[in-house]
């Protein structure tokens, strides 16, 4: 744990203006190093905001073969900060993807069987369009001026890409957090489209306590005079103090007590007795200076903002006349829908609800509590409880769909 | 119409014995009395439905569409891997959101007595479904009476094999107390039976107060008794 600190982690947050990192071209906001598929003008999103997006593009990453029925193909989708590379090394960290304890040879989501793809959300800045693009019409970064996204707006990008991959109806849907509330999206929005649905650790809406705390993040980004009314590429400047303490906050509610106490406890960094002074004397504030410096590495605070409003503004009930059973009325989908006991981001309330929501319209529902003390990120993690949940229910549907 | 009087004699039909080789193959016997009660392409609903394996026999004889709910993770984990739409949950707690005839059959198998509100449970299984089974340990059986007025001792039998302190079973009931439930909610009893200590319906010709004397557990079809329920 502490080899991977650096050691400007001790030095905490610092918000110089930096220089833009060799070139914003090289960013991955614009060279994803991953295939991107362009939609012209002619190929607008409509997008929720009334705002019709065009040119844009996807960037995305496949593992597996489509075969020749077209009938095995996977989507995942992200969460919040996720990417493209669920499945490769990733291209500023170096670190495998994000996923590849579910998803690989031989993993539940086998990618020997199924063709797996995963794409970066519209409003990121992994190579699709979002506030770090340049907007065409001034030739500079859209900042601001980019249209708010939702998580609706998403899945429309998501289909628009399966339609040029020429994927007709996905075999799996499956996402945790904002990558559920997509599938979520998926199943009520495309249900024809989506054979099963595993929606992980997420909700059928954004409860107040959870925008509460991102209204805290994107206030420490705006509150960085590096921000610069998110014109800070322009400006030369990055917003790193600002988006490091959103990220820092954030992480903390991606954890659990429990797991904070085991891995931290009171433990002191490097050092035998408190300095008396505001120097990161517990390990604790080291990780979290740590996790906050190496986010604003990879992440633009811009696209920061769009994401966690568009999970802010997803209540699917609220979408439905306020009853959350009817945005799957029409549903044929088989779901497993999994939340993890000691997540108090997505508690397992908020699972319930959708479950109860899809036995009223009596869809086959299949509903598991894991039980772990990992928090929400639970999902990402070596959870051998959620392997063998998605095991069982991604081989049964395999068969019921022949595959 | 419920029953008019539980122990003289019983309205309703009886449940059918099964062939002596039933069960052979190693299929629990309890669960061929419930296939025998299901219809063809029947929806299912079983409530406490452990790893599957009743729904899994009703899917591969019955053709039923088949859902459960289940406590134990690992009873849900199991359903999963056999194909089984089963939600980790219980009775008292995840009955109310299905609509009403949401499933032809609800199957409720040696949990009654283990809720919390066993009257509005039942409540629910008539609201959901067309028809309900449930089967409970008999608290009549001579076996529990003898160790109550010889010993003194709350049982531990086979059917119930945990001491008093121990037991999920907080609402025992007897066969003659289940069959007044059944008359205070309306429901209508349409077969009935006791099963003997391995699990096989008892033979019909005997007198209903007999059953509740040797009877190790009652199993019932039930129905909504239509208007003094809705």
């Amino acid at each position: 744990m502490d080899s991977t600190l650096t050691s400007d982690a001790e030095a905490g947050l610092r918000s110089e203006a930096r220089p833009l990192p060799q070139g914003y071209e090289a960013m991955p906001a614009t060279d994803p190093k991953s295939p991107v598929a362009l939609f012209g003008a002619d190929e607008p999103l409509a997008m929720d905001s009334g705002a019709a997006l065009a040119p844009f593009q996807i960037a995305y990453q496949t593992a597996g073969t489509l075969n020749a029925e077209r009938s095995n193909a996977v989507l995942i989708c992200h969460a919040l900060t996720g990417d493209q590379h669920f499945a490769h090394r990733h291209p500023v960290t170096g670190k495998a993807g994000w996923w590849e304890t579910l998803v690989g040879p031989g993993k539940p989501i086998d990618t020997d069987r199924y063709f797996v793809v995963c794409s970066n959300v519209i409003g990121s800045c992994m190579g699709s369009t979002g506030p770090a693009s340049v907007d065409p019409a001034t030739a500079k970064p859209y900042g601001l001026d980019f249209p708010l996204v939702t998580i609706r707006d998403m899945v429309r990008a998501q289909a628009m890409l399966l339609d040029r991959l020429g994927i007709p109806d996905l075999f799996l849907c499956i996402g945790g957090s904002m990558g559920g509330m997509q599938v979520l999206q998926w199943a009520s929005l495309f249900p024809e489209r989506v054979f099963a649905a595993m929606p992980i650790a997420t909700g059928a809406r954004h409860s107040a306590q959870n925008i509460a705390f991102h209204e805290v993040g994107r206030q420490a980004i705006m509150a960085d005079p590096a921000w610069a009314d998110g014109r800070y590429f322009e400006e030369g400047t990055r917003p790193a103090k600002g988006l490091g303490v959103a990220r820092m906050g954030a992480h903390i509610t991606y954890l659990s007590e429990p797991a904070l106490h085991r891995k931290f406890g009171r433990r002191l960094q490097n050092r035998a007795a408190p300095t008396f002074s505001f120097n990161a004397d517990f390990q604790i504030e080291s990780y979290l200076r740590h996790q906050g410096l190496s986010f604003v590495e990879r992440f633009d605070a811009n696209a920061y903002l769009y994401l966690t409003r568009a999970m802010d503004y997803f209540d699917l009930a609220e979408d439905h006349g306020g009853v959350l059973a009817n945005a799957f009325r029409a549903s044929k989908t088989r779901f497993c829908v999994i939340a993890f006991t000691s997540d108090w981001l997505f508690p397992t309330a908020d699972s319930r609800a959708i479950v109860h929501a899809l036995n009223a319209v009596a869809a086959p529902v299949a509903f598991v509590e894991v039980e772990s003390d990992k928090g929400h990120d639970a999902f990402l993690l070596d959870e051998p409880a959620l392997f063998s949940a998605a095991r069982g229910f991604v081989d049964a549907a395999a068969r019921a769909r022949g595959l | 119409m419920g029953p008019t009087d539980a122990v003289a004699g019983a309205p309703w039909k009886s449940i059918e014995t099964l062939p002596r080789n039933a069960g052979d193959d190693g299929t629990r016997v309890d669960h061929l009395v419930v296939l025998g009660l299901v219809p063809d392409g029947a929806r299912v609903l079983d409530i406490g439905c452990g790893d599957g394996s009743l729904l899994a026999l009703l899917r591969d004889r019955r053709s039923v569409d088949g859902r459960g709910i289940e406590l134990s993770r690992a009873g849900v984990n199991a359903c999963l891997a056999r194909g089984l739409p089963v939600i980790q949950g219980d009775a008292d707690t995840d009955l109310a959101n299905y609509p009403d005839n949401a499933f032809d059959v609800v199957v409720l198998s040696q949990t009654i007595q283990a809720t919390r509100n066993p009257r509005i449970v039942l409540d629910h299984l008539l609201r959901i479904g067309k028809q309900v089974i449930i089967s409970f340990p008999n608290f009549g059986h001579w076996r529990v009476r003898a160790e109550l007025a010889f010993r003194g001792r709350m049982p531990v039998t086979e059917i119930m094999p945990e001491a008093w302190y121990e037991t999920p079973n907080i609402h025992h009931c007897t066969i003659r107390d289940f069959v007044g439930l059944c008359r205070t909610v309306g429901a209508e009893i349409e077969k009935a039976t006791a099963l003997d200590g391995r699990g096989r319906p008892m033979r019909y010709s005997m007198p209903w107060w007999f059953w509740n004397l040797v009877g190790a557990q009652g199993v019932f079809l039930l129905r909504s008794g239509g208007t003094d329920h809705e």
